[in-house]
């Protein structure tokens, strides 16, 4: 197994983990967390593939997590005002209770 | 792959795990941090040493201190008494193992990886912060803009819906 394969590995199996935390558990800002998880798998991937890929110099791979990685902090910042949210309006942050959009 | 690149990645996916398992709100918070840390140093170990320690700023810094915040301001420290997963959590039993399996399936079987090892690439600070002023500042404008818009649709949508009417001065509740 090359570094590359390990990595990807990792990332991979950080994605799972990330995935089934966020679609099983009740509380929104746990899936706030699986979402981040998984972000964070993807930006292990990239790193990987800038570092074992066959143009490093270019540094595409780097500022494109560099950017992710704002971005998944703009993510986290209006997720959690979104929970805040909801909880001042319905005193729940349980995620079955919040379903009026459910057809 | 050095040990210790196998030792961190363990206990990456253990403080992932944890982050995805346990009851207690806090636990869950520190666990993740956990797996940042552990992230951030397979960075270090890639040779990027730039985007290991904005981890550490961002994931271990801010968004695990975020996330506590709004913890405690949904009163959600204490582990609950009812069960902690969705009613239709059992689906993902099967499929989360078929999506990781497809996946490492996918991975250890293509031939798109390249079997030699390149030498470590250079991706100092002021390799990087060359290229974030010549050939990708466009972007860099863009991601500014777009983290100020965040942060003030964050406070616009976590402000107090009645703070017009006078009532709502509740300055007792904390």
């Amino acid at each position: 197994m090359t570094p590359l394969q390990a990595c990807l590995l990792i990332s991979a199996l950080l994605f799972a983990i990330g995935f089934a935390g966020a679609v099983t558990r009740r509380h929104a800002i746990l899936v706030l967390i699986g979402i981040e998880l998984m972000l964070n798998a993807a930006n292990l991937n990239l790193i990987a593939f800038w570092r074992f890929g066959p143009h490093p110099e270019a540094l595409t791979g780097f500022i494109f997590v560099l950017f992710s990685m704002a971005m998944a902090g703009a993510e986290a910042a209006v997720g959690l005002a979104l929970i805040i949210a909801i909880y001042r309006h319905k005193k729940t942050s349980n995620l079955d209770e919040v379903k009026e959009l459910k057809g | 792959m050095s040990p210790f690149f196998i030792i961190t990645g363990i206990v990456t996916l253990l403080g992932a795990a944890f982050a995805m398992s346990l009851r207690n709100l806090v636990h869950c918070v520190l666990a993740m941090a956990v797996a940042f840390s552990g992230i951030a140093a397979l960075y270090l170990q890639l040779d990027a040493q730039f985007v290991g320690f904005a981890e550490i700023l961002v994931y271990v810094g801010a968004i695990a201190i975020l996330i506590v915040f709004a913890i405690l301001l949904t009163r959600s420290g204490k582990a609950p008494e009812k069960s902690v997963l969705t009613s239709g959590a059992w689906t993902s039993v099967i499929l989360i193992p078929v999506f990781f399996g497809v996946l490492a399936w996918a991975i250890l079987h293509s031939s798109a990886v390249p079997k030699d090892l390149p030498p470590a690439p250079v991706a100092t600070v002021k390799n990087v912060g060359d290229a974030l002023m010549t050939k990708f500042v466009l972007p860099l404008e863009i991601i500014g803009l777009v983290l100020t818009a965040a942060m003030i649709g964050a406070v616009i949508i976590a402000l107090k819906e009645d703070s017009q009417k006078p009532k709502s001065e509740d300055g007792g509740q904390q």
